[in-house]
């Protein structure tokens, strides 16, 4: 059996995290050529409500498609963290935006490894466009555990994203990296 | 030459595997999770010269899509449970004038409206069942993207050389995930027509066996003229009273697919050569019995897994056969219990026959597949 | 000379299972004629009905003919058409089968505007079945689920077709053979969809049934007579005038690109032929 990386991108509705899942599963497998499989739960609303991406990328094949012990959690709410961070197994990394998720379980805290990052004001501020906070999240998520390569991940982006705002989620995508870097060198 | 590789999801692979199948026609109602079929569809169909249209319900989705087929073209309906129901009636009549067509079904939980957005595998009886009366069922159950892909074109294969139709039955998860495809080149996977009759409109009758169980089939406007209907109906197409052409009609629509078995059935068998332990399961389910049954093995318990590609008609042989290798059966399925009178059937008590069922709305797991093996073959 | 009819008729699946007395043969031979008249090409000529006595049409008549199931002869129908658009599809349908478990798919088709034409045999009754009443059944009526009189009252399928966005619709009766040919070509000729209402009378199962109104087959017909009012009469009168009576001729006609043009238009494609 492969090696697999199971990684949840969690938040609400319209936070664009379907959109960040499929942006790493072709990174994964047009760009790095290896095996992923992108799956989703979500509810009858199309914006607001819980929403949840799971990408599972490995060398081997990928049999059961959704995820049984979360190596990578990104959490973007408050209420999708305490939801879903029990499914990630000890060691594994949580993802936070440090200006929405306040509180993470303590008994888990002490088991996984957290990385609290100021993702939506980043996009907001920064940027310019709150919009982009799943780039954002995307390339801090890579710069830091490197699932898949930057500049598959850079591809994917330029082969999703809508004609004309290239550059802007490319600056989304730099500014993700940098975040990335910076929590590497505290 | 490098092969195009895709990320695509399970509905968007049906509906590119339809058209690679020489899909012309859709005509579809909304419901989820089957929609995006309609949605590509809609966009594609159009740009290979087929017509694409939204109809007011199921009832007329279904019947469009037969009378579109009669005129000729290779036609197709995507659905989920509550769809599905409100088509059985013109199934059974496309099972009894042999028209073929290909119904899409991306079970949910039910009953009823049951849990639109999640998973269930409560069809599979509906498939074999639905319509009514005593009638033929084919009925092909993928479990990944790429076999969604494959899967629909060998739908429309058999459907157009059983002049029959034929059931894709995928459940929610394939239908949604999103995997790496390989498309193939046009031309590398065989596309079947149905057969056109070798003789004249004045000597054609659309029900003649003298060319065997699956007459020539004439489309309307090509020159033919001839009666088509849900009656019990002789050769000619005309109805009949008479119960030994009845009869003899009625089981010929059955011996029809019975005898296609040798090149329509298909089975996946993952790690069964030594196996102890057999789980038997379709779609998505038994993508978690394949892990479920690597991580058994790691816990010294020689597990494998049966699963059927082709679910109706069903393979009992070969599930015969198997009882003879191993000790145990383990039916999963996201039901209360439909597959598994099935393997009982073939197994016919040989081995012990268990089942582990869900219907939650989510999938059953890897983890709880595997402690029913491996706690089951402990002394 | 009279109209030889049996270049159009399958004779050796005659006699029809009509009763004596029952007018669906006249609205039959009446679209036959038409056929006659504008010339059509038999094999390209596809005659579609769903399930009742005026369903079984389709068995008798030597075109592209199917039997479909209750109610859906429409959608059937759409389907063949927009498969190929060059073949002349023309729906039967009785009153239950069109306006009661097919009603959904007659206001769609008025709405969608493909080019079809339905001709609804409207006799009030399920004959088929033994006579139940229909939807077009007169509020007081007997039938046999209606032993103590209608409840109901009845559908204008008319004035639900032209709700709908029906292009071409128009009404006649079994006794108007002559208006009838006339509103049939009518009708097969207009592009768009099309509906023609056929007034009907079945004695055995509904006539029957109502004998302080109809003491034979004929009692009904001069009925069907006595209440036609032209429409270019029918619209002068009041209101009240027209109490228990109904307009019959061309109701409503207008040109609207069809379904299948707007579709070819709108995907840029030339259409073809």
């Amino acid at each position: 059996m492969g090696r697999r990386t199971e990684v949840r991108l969690a938040g609400s509705g319209g936070q664009g995290l379907i959109l960040a899942g499929v942006i790493l599963a072709e990174a994964a497998t047009i760009y790095d050529e290896k095996n992923a499989v992108q799956s989703q739960s979500y509810g009858p609303e199309a914006r607001g409500g819980a929403s949840r991406a799971e990408v599972i990328i490995s060398d081997a094949d990928i049999e059961y498609p959704k995820a049984t012990e979360l190596d990578i959690l990104l959490c973007l709410t408050q209420e999708s963290c305490d939801r879903y961070v029990q499914d990630l197994k000890p060691g594994g990394l949580l993802l936070v935006d440090r200006d929405e998720v306040n509180e993470i379980k303590a008994a888990r805290e002490a088991e996984v490894k957290v990385v609290k990052i100021p993702i939506i004001s980043t996009a907001k501020e920064k940027i310019g466009k709150a919009l982009v906070a799943n780039i954002v999240a995307l390339g801090a998520l890579v710069q830091i555990t490197r699932v898949v390569t930057k500049d598959a991940l850079k591809n994917a982006v330029l082969g999703r994203v809508p004609k004309g705002t290239e550059d802007l989620n490319l600056n989304a995508l730099e500014s993700g990296f940098e975040l990335g870097r910076e929590y590497k060198k505290t | 030459m490098a092969k195009t590789v895709k990320l695509l999801q399970g509905n968007e692979a049906c509906a590119q595997g339809a058209v690679y199948a020489g899909c012309r026609f859709f005509a579809g109602y909304p419901i989820t999770p089957s929609s995006e079929i309609a949605e590509i569809l809609a966009a594609s169909l159009p740009r290979v010269g087929g017509r694409f249209i939204q109809m007011e319900d199921e009832l007329a989705s279904i019947a469009a899509i037969i009378g579109a087929s009669l005129a000729g073209k290779k036609s197709m309906t995507a659905t989920s449970g509550p769809g599905f129901s409100l088509m059985q009636e013109n199934i059974g009549f496309a099972c009894i004038t042999e028209i073929p067509v290909v119904i899409v079904n991306v079970m949910r939980g039910g009953p009823s409206t049951g849990m639109p957005t999640a998973p269930g595998q409560g069809d599979i009886m509906q498939a074999k069942w639905g319509t009514q009366g005593d009638h033929p069922a084919v009925t092909m159950a993928p479990d990944s993207v790429g076999e969604f892909f494959t899967e629909t074109i060998r739908a429309f294969n058999a459907a157009e050389k059983l002049r029959t139709p034929v059931i894709v039955l995928t459940d929610e998860i394939v239908a949604h995930t999103r995997e790496k495809v390989e498309i193939p080149e046009p031309g590398e996977i065989p596309v079947e027509d149905r057969i056109k009759p070798s003789v004249g409109p004045a000597d054609y009758k659309p029900y003649d066996t003298k060319f065997g169980d699956v007459p020539p089939m004439a489309n309307f406007g090509d020159g033919y003229r001839f009666h088509v209907t849900g009656l019990v109906h002789a050769e000619d197409g005309f109805p009949t009273n008479e119960p030994d052409i009845i009869e003899s009609q009625e089981r010929r629509i059955i011996r029809k697919v019975e005898e296609a078995v040798p090149w329509l059935s298909k089975n996946e068998e993952f790690m069964l050569g030594d196996a102890e332990v057999a789980l038997v399961a379709v779609g998505s389910t038994a993508r978690a019995a394949k892990m479920a049954a690597e991580e058994a093995r790691e816990k010294g318990v020689r597990a494998g897994v049966f699963r059927p590609v082709t679910l109706w008609p069903f393979p009992h042989e070969r599930l015969k056969e198997l009882a003879g290798s191993v000790k145990r059966i383990i039916v999963a399925e996201m039901n209360l219990g439909q597959i598994v009178g099935e393997v009982e059937r073939s197994v016919c008590g040989s081995v012990e026959v268990t089942c582990l069922n869900q219907v939650n709305g989510e999938s059953i797991s890897p983890r709880s597949l595997c402690s029913a093996m491996v706690g089951e073959v402990q002394p | 000379m009279s109209f030889d009819y049996t270049k159009y008729l399958r004779t050796e699946h005659l006699p029809h299972l009509w009763c004596p007395g029952c007018t669906h043969g006249i609205v039959m031979k009446s679209f036959l004629r038409v056929v006659d008249s504008l010339g059509l090409n038999q094999d390209e000529t596809v005659v579609v009905s769903g399930i009742g006595c005026a369903s079984r049409l389709p068995g008798y008549v030597d075109f592209c003919t199917l039997h479909t199931t209750h109610g859906r002869a429409l959608p059937f129908a759409t389907g063949i058409k927009l498969a190929r658009p060059e073949l002349t599809v023309v729906v039967v349908s009785g009153d239950g089968d069109a306006l009661a478990i097919g009603g959904n798919h007659f206001i769609h088709a008025c709405r969608r505007n493909i080019d079809l034409t339905l001709i609804i045999f409207n006799n009030s009754v399920y004959g088929m079945t033994g006579g139940q009443y229909s939807p077009t059944t007169d509020h007081g009526m007997f039938s046999s689920t209606t032993p103590y009189g209608n409840p109901d009252h009845a559908f204008d399928a008319g004035a639900l077709a032209m709700a709908a966005g029906a292009t071409f619709v128009a009404r006649t009766t079994a006794y108007h053979v002559r208006q009838m040919d006339k509103l049939i070509g009518q009708a097969v000729q207009h592009s768009g969809f099309s509906v023609v209402e056929v007034l009907e009378a079945c004695y055995t199962n509904f006539g029957r049934r109502n004998k302080q109104l109809f003491k034979s087959n004929m009692d009904m017909l001069m009925d069907l007579k006595k209440k036609a009012v032209p429409v270019e009469k029918a619209r002068k009168l009041a209101p009240k005038e027209m109490e228990g009576k109904y307009e019959t001729g061309l109701l409503y006609e207008v040109g609207r690109p069809g379904y299948i043009e707007c579709c070819d238009d709108m995907i840029g494609r030339k259409q073809e032929g």
